[in-house]
């Protein structure tokens, strides 16, 4: 390999300028050109031990595809990629790659690892905008399986059990499909149209797709493998109920959870003018949390035109769960983060005849430090006694992570949960107490990424085809 | 898509729609409610169901014109269809074990009330039904509720029809008499629901109110329907929407029910020229 592009660190990835994307909703990252992505592809040393694979949830033969986009055969590097990895696109995006490929790539020793999630996004958009496909509908092996949910871990399941030939029917509670893409995840770091086109590459497959199906509610998984005749079901129906503090002032009119928030302006649009669901106008925004919901909701809220967005959380930024990426966007967008804070009451106003408005008007907070560490090896917060002050906002985003929602586990006799409400799973990880369902991402795990709730998918489909093929 | 079979205005400000929903006709039970939206660019308005026909494959939804979407489900004629129809979500109204049910309705609570009571009645309940209105042009439903219970009383704040006063002075006058329930069942206004609930607790009467909270997907996801129960949080989408009414925190309701009021005033009327502009264009 003469050609090996020995540059220390990653090739920058082109940006909107933070002052101008701070008020649109725009795509934040803006990608590589043909050029850069040639030009990072040259810096892989394509090792021959391939430690980037084994930090891949869906096992994705990064160098393979890597060695492609330097010949400059994207589409040949679109192939490599999507043998094993449906979504592309949203993962280029989305991923953690610091905390799993990139991670244990060679280059990252001595400077910066090869930019793969970058890469793969680049050849996702590449194909997309350059190559005509015909996607072709795989010959029906006449199993009907359902999926239950539409985020990434069922998205990938279907497409898998679609490419085996499998008659796949998607059931989403809302009116689109996508799950956490389309209400979570905000438009400026996955455009909704890419998510879209994901879903119709799907449908295109013969993937039945149904929107406004509760399933739990509207049908149980006992009528769908009885009475609509499919051999097996999957529920990818992601993590459910937000959390809230339990802390005085959480009822008050100007308190909500992220995921409220985020739906609100990712799924309902409320960002833009002529839709019609509201969303709080904000002077002053505290984004309780520290992971990418929070960097998420704290982004948005600037965007929304707050002139103050705080991220209150309460251990360290070391500690913080989202991806490094969103926490240096965050903070190039100006939001202020207030580390090692929690809030204790979310204080509401009065009016000028002193009457309660009932809406917030401040955020007591008192400051914290690091103790001795927990059973999770983390250093748990602890209170500093006397450090109350007060955050002078109008608007409290509690983004706390969530718990399994109850709807289906309630309504199906046989499939068992853990005291945390998850979906119980044998040792493949994706099959419940119930013969002929599988699950998998948030359902099972609580919160977690994308990316390993694609892995999750992945498995299943895998299961499935076993499951059914052993019958 | 969903289309509306049948359409009729109950009284100058509440509209009936029945719209073709097999999948929630098949499932819905009183006391659950479903999720619309007219279409690409509509809100997601939560709404009590207000009856169904398994065979027919239809749900029957009742509702005030007071908001944007409202005025423009109004709108709509037969024919036309939603774009979204989801349900039937929350918990059905219980039955079992009651043998004698008072259900009071004021406004366009009694709309929903309505299912409520039938749904008593058919089960061989004994069942009462309060119904209150500001005034005689507002009366709704007053044939198909003699159909649904043994006793009606019909009440008016200005006397026009029926009795005068409020629900809860007939509520009094029953109970003050003797009369006992297994359970009261108010739906209407969040004050009104708050005040049945006072009147009933001195006789010790069970009480149940059915909440109608801001809501966006109606299936435990958002949170916004959150609402404080003996103390602790509930989702009135999946807990819900029937709670014990001596343990709901009705001031917190009241007030979290107004997060969104004067920007509704606000966007109302843009709103309306949106849906103006729709109208012209279909005509041309």
């Amino acid at each position: 390999m003469a050609n090996i592009n020995m540059t220390p660190v990653k090739t920058p990835m082109p940006h909107q300028d933070p002052k101008v994307r701070a008020r649109n909703f725009q795509e934040v990252a803006l990608g590589y050109t043909e050029e850069m992505a040639i030009g990072e592809a040259k810096r892989c040393l394509n090792c021959k031990h391939r430690p980037c694979v084994s930090g891949c949830p869906v096992n994705v033969r990064i160098p393979d595809f890597i060695a492609k986009v330097a010949e400059g055969d994207f589409e040949g590097a679109y192939q490599v990629i999507t043998d094993t990895n449906a979504l592309p696109a949203i993962s280029g995006r989305v991923c953690p790659q610091e905390s799993q490929c990139e991670s244990k790539c060679v280059r990252g020793i001595k400077g910066e690892p090869v930019a793969i999630g970058r890469l793969e996004r680049f050849v996702a958009d590449w194909h997309r905008t350059h190559a005509a496909e015909k996607i072709a509908k795989p010959q029906s092996n006449g199993h009907k399986v359902a999926v239950v949910g539409s985020g990434p871990s069922s998205l990938t399941c279907a497409s898998d059990l679609a490419k085996l030939g499998y008659q796949v029917t998607v059931f989403e509670a809302f009116h689109v499909a996508g799950g956490v893409l389309v209400y979570g995840i905000p438009e400026f770091r996955l455009p909704k149209a890419i998510v879209q086109s994901e879903v119709d590459k799907l449908k295109a497959m013969g993937v039945e797709i149904m929107t406004n199906m509760v399933i739990g509610k509207v049908l149980s998984i006992d009528e769908l493998m009885e009475e609509m005749g499919f051999e097996a079901v999957f529920i990818g129906t992601g993590a459910g109920l937000p959390r809230f503090m339990n802390i005085p002032g959480e009822g008050l009119a100007g308190v909500c959870s992220a995921n409220e928030y985020l739906t609100r302006i990712n799924l309902m649009k409320a960002y833009l003018e002529d839709y019609d669901t509201p969303v709080l106008k904000s002077k002053a925004v505290a984004v309780v949390g520290g992971g990418n919901v929070a960097m998420d909701a704290c982004r948005c809220a600037q965007r929304l035109g707050a002139e103050k967005v705080y991220i209150v959380y309460r251990r360290g930024e070391a500690e913080m769960p989202a991806r490094n990426e969103e926490i240096e966007h965050a903070k190039e967008e100006g939001i202020e983060f207030m580390n090692l804070c929690n809030p204790v009451e979310i204080l509401g106003g009065v009016d000028e005849n002193g009457k309660p408005t009932g809406r917030v008007a401040g955020c007591r907070c008192i400051r914290m430090e690091l103790g001795e560490p927990d059973e999770s090896g983390r250093r748990s917060p602890v209170e500093v006694p006397g450090s109350e002050f007060v955050l002078d906002v109008d608007t409290v985003v509690m983004a706390l992570g969530t718990s399994p929602n109850p709807l289906i586990r309630s309504t199906t006799p046989g499939l068992e949960t853990n005291r945390r409400g998850c979906l119980v799973v044998g040792e493949d990880t994706v099959s419940t107490t119930r013969e002929g369902v599988f699950a998998g991402g948030d359902a099972v795990t609580g919160a977690a990424t994308v990316i390993k709730a694609m892995g999750a998918g992945k498995k299943a489909a895998a299961a499935i085809d076993k499951y059914i093929q052993n019958k | 898509m969903f289309k509306i079979v049948k359409k009729e205005m109950l009284n100058p400000t509440i509209c009936l729609l029945e719209i073709e929903a097999p999948f929630v006709a098949r499932k819905a039970q009183p006391g659950q409610f479903i999720i619309l939206r007219i279409d690409e660019k509509g809100e997601r308005l939560p709404l009590t169901i207000g009856g169904y026909d398994r065979e027919k494959g239809t749900v029957t939804i009742i509702f005030q014109l007071v908001g944007l979407t409202t005025q423009a489900l109004a709108k709509m004629e037969v024919g036309d269809a939603l774009l979204d129809f989801v349900g039937p979500l929350g918990k059905a109204t219980e039955l079992e074990g009651v043998k004698s049910a008072c259900v009071i309705g004021g406004g366009l609570g009694t709309a929903i009330a309505y299912p409520v009571a039938k749904g008593f009645h058919d089960a061989g309940v004994e069942t009462d039904v309060i119904v209150g209105f500001r005034n005689k042009d507002l009366v709704i439903l007053e044939e198909e509720f003699k159909q649904a219970c043994d006793n009606f009383y019909l009440m008016t704040d200005d006397g026009s029809y029926g009795e005068q006063g409020f629900t809860t002075a007939k509520e009094k006058q029953l109970l003050e008499a003797g009369k006992r329930y297994d359970v009261i069942i108010a739906i209407g206004p969040v004050p009104m629901m708050k005040f049945v609930v006072k009147t009933a607790q001195p006789y010790g009467v069970p009480c149940k109110v059915s909440l109608n909270p801001i809501m966006i997907d109606g299936t435990g996801m958002c949170g916004g329907c959150r609402v404080t129960v003996g103390g602790k949080m509930k989702f009135a989408c999946v807990d819900g929407p029937e709670f014990d009414g001596y343990e709901v925190d009705f001031d917190e309701l009241i007030n979290r029910n107004n997060t969104y009021r004067d920007q509704e005033r606000e966007t109302e009327h843009s709103h309306m020229c949106r849906f103006d502009k729709l109208g012209q264009d279909l005509i041309k």
